[in-house]
């Protein structure tokens, strides 16, 4: 589904991706950890199409097409999803009017009709049951006064109203405590099927106890230099990521 | 200075011819009235960009312009029909319906009033009503010292008289409809509104400026209110001239003991626009807000002035204005507030905020405090900026379109002021405006209701 090759990317003159290799198939669960600084929030928004980064080498390739010609609405319609680490608060654009803007905007991308109000609700308030969000945040403006955990929660809700083929989660698990953490571990589980793949981007080891990823790949100074399975995870806990620096780098995951 | 003054000339020539046959002219107070406001605009003449008040609009394109007055033979062009694209989709109200200047009572429709509140034209109250209307005509707009005020009070034609007595709540919100049409040679109206709200009374009132077509002519308004103790009021002027109209309006606010007022200044249309909102807070616990909003494009310029002028203690102002600014449009925002010595315990707070959509498009923001209390919080601040990429980013990274998003988040901006308004139909209106404003407006709705 994702095919990252040899990926550098810089934001002015800083260099903060230095050579991604990444291969990720549909059903997949990839989880990003490493340091601060490594370059983890830089690859999805790199993925999301954010233009304040300067790609400046190598390819992407996402269900063979070349991602990196898309705009960012376009990957979103062609079904990538980014959780932000910090959703924005935009004043004045309600939750609900927004949300049904996205889910139009694709569907129309898709040669669907639009979904009329009562269905988009319908529609809306079961996922909100299910990830355990207050249908107040429907009426309130996008994120504006939300707390950390509403945030992140929201942005669950949004992935599972657009209903992605490849999700990102950039640091979603950050300022959770354990039981916004599990509502959100909860979602994103529910939408783990075959056809469905998910990279999760953390700090933090504690949600891969909660989302079990097939693979986990450790980033620093812009490169992966090490992969494994969810055992990876639990020896950088152990270990703390000072341990990564001190294997030979160039292992080319 | 020589053109100046023959500019002024035409208007001086033609009080002279005009002076016999103006509008209440039998009452010899108020022809008194007239013949200072004129000797007043002699005076004062026309402000240039040399004025303080006038530096970032230039009035040379409107004083050289020759205006005429006109005796309202054009009422006829106007019927119901044409009307109703400026009224509030079956809104239950008291509508008031002037052409020109001039009251169309066949246009208008009045509801039962209470006893004793009296709701039409002023030029009948002038001589029908002079114990309700010669205490306060011409007593808060200034025009010793303003030269538009001057020239209304000089050639007032007519407007509208609106008197709430004592302990009155008026159900049916008020709306004045000023609309204008200049076919053959451009023309000028002077509407001039007198509402006097009673002690412990409250009303909604809407005065709407709006063109009927896209004619050349000048409107210049003024519109005294006087609010008693404890009075409610809240005012809601929207302005949707013509294209190439002139429009300059006063609004002079004058509150009693405990009163509240609230204006909401909407300013979507015009080619020229100066409004000057003047609110005199004379009495222990006032309550003032004014909001504003005020869209342009092309090569609109749109002037708002405000002054909140802080008499007496513990009164609480709270001011904000939005400005949406697109092609080599130009805005002015200068809000002043005075803080006089007696007025302890003052609460100020004014926020002037704008949008600049293109890099043409300019603004100037004025925040002047004068203040001459030392037990007072007064906070004021201003931003001009562009919209917040960040927010166009995220709006695109879930499948929205950079024009929509930028739309929307455009649209987010200026509605904020107008959910502000009270009357469902009457925001339903201006929403509706402000989208016909908006590129893709009609887009933005179908995306967000």
């Amino acid at each position: 589904m994702l095919e990252i090759r040899n990926l550098h990317a810089k934001v002015g003159d800083k260099k903060i991706l230095q050579g991604i290799h990444l291969s990720v198939k549909a059903g997949e669960v990839h989880a990003i950890m490493g340091p601060n600084g490594s370059g983890k929030s830089t690859l999805a928004q790199v993925l999301a199409g954010r233009e304040t980064y300067d790609v400046t080498a190598g390819e992407v390739l996402y269900e063979g097409k070349d991602l990196l010609e898309l705009s960012p609405e376009d990957r979103a319609r062609e079904g990538i999803f980014m959780a932000f680490q910090y959703p924005v608060e935009i004043p004045g654009v309600g939750n609900r009017n927004f949300l049904r803007a996205a889910v139009n905007a694709i569907r129309k991308y898709r040669g669907l009709p639009d979904l009329g109000i009562k269905e988009f609700l319908a529609m809306v308030r079961e996922k909100m049951k299910f990830l355990e969000v207050d249908e107040d945040l429907l009426k309130r403006s996008v994120n504006e006064g939300f707390s950390g955990g509403e945030k992140k929660r929201n942005e669950i809700l949004q992935m599972a109203v657009l209903d992605p083929k490849l999700a990102i989660l950039d640091e979603t698990d950050s300022g959770l405590d354990i039981d916004a953490l599990k509502i959100v571990a909860n979602g994103v589980n529910a939408l783990r099927t075959k056809d469905r793949a998910i990279i999760v981007v953390t700090h933090y080891q504690r949600l891969l106890d909660y989302i079990v990823p097939d693979y986990v790949h450790v980033l620093s100074n812009g490169r992966i230099v090490t992969s494994g399975d969810k055992g990876l995870a639990l020896e950088l806990e152990e270990k703390g990521y000072a341990w990564i620096d001190e294997q030979p780098v160039g292992s080319d995951a | 200075m020589i053109e100046v003054m023959q500019e002024k000339e035409t208007y001086l020539s033609q009080f002279a011819r005009l002076e016999e046959r103006l509008t209440g002219n039998r009452q010899p107070w108020f022809h008194r009235t007239r013949k200072a406001a004129i000797a007043h605009f002699a005076e004062l003449g026309f402000p240039t960009t040399r004025h303080e008040e006038w530096k970032f609009a230039n009035v040379a394109p409107l004083t050289k312009t020759p205006f005429q007055s006109v005796a309202g033979s054009e009422l006829d062009v106007v019927t119901a029909e044409s009307l109703k694209r400026f009224t509030f989709g079956g809104l239950d109200c008291t509508q008031l319906v002037f052409v020109n200047g001039r009251f169309a009572e066949e246009l208008s429709t009045i509801r039962p009033l209470h006893n004793g509140m009296k709701v039409g034209s002023l030029a009948a109250a002038l001589d029908s009503d002079r114990e309700r209307v010669e205490p306060y005509l011409a007593l808060h707009a200034g025009y010793k010292d303003q030269a538009f005020v001057a020239l209304n009070t000089a050639f007032v034609e007519d407007g509208a008289f609106v008197f709430v007595p004592p302990g009155k709540i008026v159900e049916h919100p008020l709306h004045l409809l000023f609309v204008s049409t200049s076919p053959g040679e451009p023309t000028v109206s002077h509407p001039r509104n007198l509402i006097v709200v009673g002690d412990n009374s409250q009303i909604t009132i809407v005065e709407s400026y709006v063109g009927l077509d896209d004619s050349l002519y000048f409107t210049n308004s003024v519109t005294e209110i006087i609010a008693g103790q404890n009075a409610v009021i809240d005012h809601c002027k929207l302005q949707q001239e013509s294209e190439k109209a002139f429009h300059i309006a006063t609004l002079a606010v004058h509150q009693d003991r405990a009163s509240n007022f609230t204006s909401h200044s909407i300013s979507l249309g015009g080619a020229f626009v100066r409004n000057d909102v003047n609110a005199k807070l004379d009495a222990e616990g006032v309550e003032c807000t004014l909001n504003g909003l005020y869209v342009a494009g092309g090569d609109q310029l749109v002037d708002n002035h405000t002054l909140i002028d802080h008499a007496k203690p513990h009164c609480n102002s709270h001011e904000v204005y939005k400005g949406v600014l697109d092609g080599k449009s130009k805005g002015v925002f200068n809000g002043k507030i005075i803080v006089r010595p007696d007025a302890q315990k003052t609460d100020a707070k004014q926020t002037n905020k704008n949008l600049l959509l293109s890099d043409k498009a300019v603004i100037d923001t004025k925040p002047q405090l004068q203040i001459y209390a030392d037990d007072v919080k007064c906070t004021h601040g201003a931003t001009i900026g562009q919209l917040d990429n960040d927010a166009i980013f995220y709006l695109r990274s879930r499948g929205i379109g950079p024009e929509d998003a930028r739309n929307m988040l455009t649209y987010a901006f200026a509605n904020d002021i107008l959910s502000r308004i009270k009357i469902d139909k009457v925001r339903a209106h201006l929403d509706a405006a402000l989208l016909s404003r908006l590129p893709k407006g009609q887009e933005i709705k179908e995306a967000l209701c």
